[in-house]
């Protein structure tokens, strides 16, 4: 920063926010507009994935259906658990955080703002070939986990599982490098006077899922790059013939994808920890436990991952061992809960939609939770895996539990990021919708589980007992779908005709409501100077309700706030690894489009590195001032 | 009645109709063909034991939790509207560091039973009298084999009751897995490895399994039947598949000759000089219950369709139908619906 203030020693004064328009947005490195973007592309993949659910549900109502059946019902059910998790539910999440991060440790960016935008045009582009494929011969059909030889085979399986590689890889890039920035904004961004002991407990489960993203992420990208040679080189790491193994993927998959559920996880309970304790008008109940839990979790995390095939043949000894780390897994989860509960106890609870989410996420996740200790153990596990047990159990986890409490967030936090409010009607209508349809779908899986049914089936033929269930399963998806319509309404109606909001709507905690809705292009006109662990509400209680301002800012200047500059170098070279991406999607990645794409990835960089990147100063509010 | 009171009310029948409602469906459970709720061996029993006990852990614990939820939402939800701030806790050290340690001690009961189960799960018992299976998953059936008897055969494995039987399973192109739930665990079948499972049916019986794994375009067709016999039956079926006799007369002689010259190039059948090995084995086809890898009866009509459009029932399975070519381009057989008959009448003979 301070080579940065010498270098421009009389800086422009630009009144307003420069970068307006579309051009404005794609060269904006404003942690604000990235998580914005991420979100409106989280959304519309959402969309994707959730039709494909329908899909599969319509396909699986009756016996015997012939709506999508064999390699395209697999296509569908690839697609729907690669969009929603790589797609979907990642880039929601970094678009919250992206946007909420800065503003809660009271920020004026992200350490790598262009780095940030870079990411985005990554998972974009990502999703864009990945699905794509649909269109150039068929999308990936060997489950969203790959399991080769079934994807390692040019025998088995087309241009589908080589947009997936490309696609998921270019999704992985974007988000180990996205949580790369959050770790280094989360350490050296904090404004004075917060101490990691006095972080907002949100901030806390964004580094613990960060740090697992960034070390989870690498078994996973070598795995996929091993298996871009199978493919495309004919190599066999992972072909039995060749002097492969089949299992090797299988290892290097779960070392990442079974931390991908806390990496998911983890952000989503930080949304609940940030709305109960408001919503209580408590402080959140056990801190430092509910530290050493994140912790706990983030190591945890690391050493579960066979649980995922007990039913290869790793021996008694290795099973066991494996199936106890994933029981302690619910010790810290059970922490966070009884934390929870512990934070309302005693507390003046307010019942609006961010509260219900909120709720509703530690009734169904509490059903996620028991449900997976069942199936943690080795033995019995033998039954479940790859049965609609799991199927139950998962999704009880993954929209009972992250998604409701995602929900809760964007409730909760877009005054912040709209400067309006959403309906709270429509959005209680919403969310008991969404809560009775999810129950309706989900329930009976556990049961048509227990009868024996298996996963990944595009059929089954009449007569097993699971009639009824499946068709109780698809209405019930029906009804989730019209809950999730209903919340689409009231988010996008909202920005139109919802209320205007406060600076401070939930007579919130943190940082982020000391600010103006929508929150300025600078964040803070004064950084502030935080005296206690939920520094608004230390001074709500102890002081006269207002942040005193930090006694050192050196990214003002007068009253201009120094900005950084807009960037086209993210997008270019984003879009020449999707070039590149393209040609090995081609199984050709050195032909000329590899090479096209190498050639713009190489004058992105170029861009990058030379590039004025001084930044700007922009003149802040007079209100705001104020 | 005041507007709390309603609610309590309205929470409670809720409550009770969804227990109801849940208590209902487990007693339905246990009837399905390949449910989880019925074991039919000591070595699927304990692992049912295990996971009841668990399953009743954890609704139990689900009752508490979910009540002491409850009772926090309805007893704290602020009735001062926003006037009254509560006592401004932050935590209790001893009641965190005392929960967590219950916790970790509230596990050890979860591990139990699993880690016995997973014992027995790896270990079977001795039996002089053990049958030794081989089962290899193909795209998309499966190849059975007896070494201790030479035989072979495929998508029905015979065994006999009250005997341990030792299973060896691999595949040949992707991975499989084979899976008998009311017999036990699953385990995968994979190329390049070998993996054992063992199974113990107490009565004689049918007991249906299926290919656990996705495994291509028909992984949900990919059933198949444990037939257990009493021992006397076993060895007579042995004895019958070590020797099959091929007796074709009238329209099944025809339809052998059909056989020798349109599907002998990928179906072996004993007692003829059919060995091919791209399909399944099908020495006395006649003697099993179900065709197609268990999606449908033994009967002439099914075995009709199946030989007519397999493609229909198995989409991307490599056998041709009599108009449409495999998944793989084998080309049409191009049979007539006379010589279907005649293989019908051969095959359902071979017994």
């Amino acid at each position: 920063m301070a080579v940065i203030a010498e270098k421009v020693a009389t800086p422009a004064v630009r009144k307003t926010r420069a970068d307006s328009g579309i051009w404005g947005w794609i060269t904006s490195v404003d942690h604000k507009r990235v998580g914005v973007l991420y979100l409106a592309m989280g959304i519309l993949f959402l969309v994707v994935g959730g039709i494909e659910a329908l899909l599969i549900r319509l396909q699986l109502m009756k016996p015997e259906n012939n709506i999508i059946t064999g390699g395209i019902y697999n296509a569908v059910l690839t697609q729907h658990g690669t969009v929603m998790i790589f797609f979907a539910a990642t880039p929601i999440i970094w678009g919250i955080f992206n946007y909420m991060l800065p503003l809660m440790i009271g920020a004026r960016d992200v350490a790598f703002p262009r780095l940030n935008m870079f990411t985005v045009w990554l998972t974009l582009f990502g999703g864009i070939i990945l699905n794509a494929a649909w269109f150039a011969g068929g999308a990936a059909d060997a489950g969203w986990f790959a399991y080769t030889p079934l994807s390692s085979s040019t025998q088995f399986s087309g241009i589908g599982m080589d947009a997936y590689l490309v696609g998921v890889m270019l999704a992985q890039i974007g988000t180990t490098l996205t949580t790369i920035n959050f770790v280094v904004t989360i350490f050296k961004m904090r404004a004075p006077g917060m101490s990691v002991m006095k972080m907002p407990p949100m901030v806390w489960k964004l580094l613990g899922s960060a740090a697992l993203a960034i070390t989870a992420g690498i078994p996973f990208m070598v795995g996929m790059l091993l298996l871009m040679f199978d493919r495309w080189f004919g190599t066999s790491f992972y072909g039995p013939n060749g002097g492969g193994d089949v299992l090797l993927w299988q290892h290097l998959f779960w070392l990442f994808a079974h931390p991908e559920v806390y990496i998911l996880a983890l952000p989503a309970f930080a949304c609940v920890d940030e709305v109960l304790p408001v919503m209580s008008r408590k402080p959140y109940f056990g801190y430092t436990s509910m530290v050493a839990a994140v912790i706990a979790i983030s190591v945890i995390a690391w050493i579960v991952w066979p649980h995922h095939f007990y039913q290869v043949g790793l021996g008694a000894g290795v099973n066991i061992l494996f199936a106890t780390t994933t029981k302690m897994v619910s010790v810290p989860t059970a922490m966070f809960f009884f934390n929870w509960i512990a934070t309302m106890w005693g507390g003046r609870i307010r019942f609006n939609t961010a509260m219900l989410y909120s709720l509703g996420f530690l009734f169904l996740f509490l059903v996620g939770g028991l449900t997976g200790l069942v199936n943690a153990s080795s033995s019995t596990d033998r039954q479940f895996q790859n049965n609609y047990w799991i199927i139950g159990h998962f999704h009880y986890v993954a929209i009972g539990g992250i998604v409701f409490a995602l929900l809760a967030g964007l409730v909760y936090w877009y005054p912040k990021m709209s400067g309006r409010l959403m309906n709270e009607t429509l959005g209680k209508i919403g969310f008991w919708t969404q809560f009775i349809g999810f129950n309706i779908t989900f329930f009976p899986q556990f049961l048509v589980g227990l009868e024996g049914m298996p996963r990944r089936t595009y059929t089954y033929v009449a007569g097993q007992g699971w009639e009824l269930y499946n068709l109780i399963s698809t209405v019930g998806a029906f009804i989730l779908a019209l809950g999730i319509g209903i919340f689409a309404i009231n988010l996008v109606g909202s920005l139109f005709f919802g209320k205007k909001a406060p600076a401070d709507p939930w007579d919130g905690h943190s940082l982020e409501w000391t600010i103006p809705s929508p929150a300025p292009a600078y964040n803070f006109a004064r950084l502030a100077l935080v005296r206690g662990r939920e520094a608004l509400w230390y001074e709500k209680l102890h002081g006269n309700g207002k942040m005193q301002a930090a006694p050192e800012d050196e990214g003002r200047h007068g009253n201009a706030v120094h900005m950084p500059s807009p960037s086209v170098a993210p997008l270019v070279t984003a879009l020449g690894l999707a070039i590149l991406g393209v040609g090995g999607m081609l199984r050709a990645p050195l032909g000329p489009i590899g090479l096209l794409g190498l050639l713009v990835t190489i004058v992105g960089i170029l861009i990058w590195v030379t590039e004025d990147a001084s930044g700007y100063y922009l003149a802040v509010d007079k209100e705001d001032e104020a | 009645m005041s507007g709390a009171r309603f609610r309590r009310l309205l929470l409670a029948l809720v409550a009770g109709a969804l227990g109801l409602a849940s208590g209902g469906a487990a007693l339905a459970l246990g009837t399905a063909p390949q449910t989880l709720m019925n074991p039919a061996g000591p070595q699927g029993l304990e692992l049912y034991k295990a996971m009841i006990f668990d399953i009743k852990g954890i609704i139990l614990l689900w009752v508490i939790l979910a009540f002491l939820l409850l009772y926090v939402v309805v007893r704290f939800s602020d009735r001062s509207h926003g006037k009254e701030l509560p006592p401004q806790v932050e935590g209790n050290r001893n009641l965190e560091i005392g929960w967590s340690l219950a916790l970790i001690a509230g596990l050890v009961i979860f591990l139990v039973h699993p880690v016995k189960a997973e014992f027995v799960f790896e270990n079977p018992p001795e039996d002089p009298n053990a049958v030794e299976v081989k089962v290899t998953g193909h795209q998309f059936w499966w190849e059975v084999e007896y070494p201790q008897y030479g035989i072979k055969t495929a998508n029905e494995i015979v065994i006999p009751a009250g005997t341990v039987v030792l299973v060896k399973t691999t595949a040949t192109d992707v991975i499989h897995s084979l899976g008998v739930p009311r017999l036990g665990g699953k385990n995968d079948s994979m190329p390049g490895r070998v993996t054992k499972i063992w199974w113990k049916a107490d009565q004689p019986g049918v007991y249906q399994g299926q290919c656990m794994q996705l495994c291509g375009q028909s992984h949900a067709r990919m059933y198949f039947r444990v037939v257990a016999k009493t021992r006397d039956e076993f060895d007579a079926w042995v004895k019958a598949m070590q020797n099959p006799v091929v007796k074709a007369e009238g329209a099944a002689a025809k339809g052998q000759d059909v056989f020798m010259q349109k599907c002998a190039a990928c179906h072996t059948i004993g007692g003829t000089s059919a060995a091919g090995t791209v399909g399944p084995n099908l020495t006395n086809l006649g003697l099993r219950t179900s065709i197609g890898g268990g999606i449908r009866e033994n009967t002439p009509e099914s075995l009709t369709q199946w030989i007519r459009d397999p493609q229909s029932l198995k989409p991307g399975a490599l056998m041709p139908g009599a108009e449409k070519p495999a998944a793989n381009g084998y080309p049409a057989t191009a049979v007539t619906q006379e010589e279907v008959d005649a293989l019908v009448a051969f095959l359902e003979g071979l017994k």
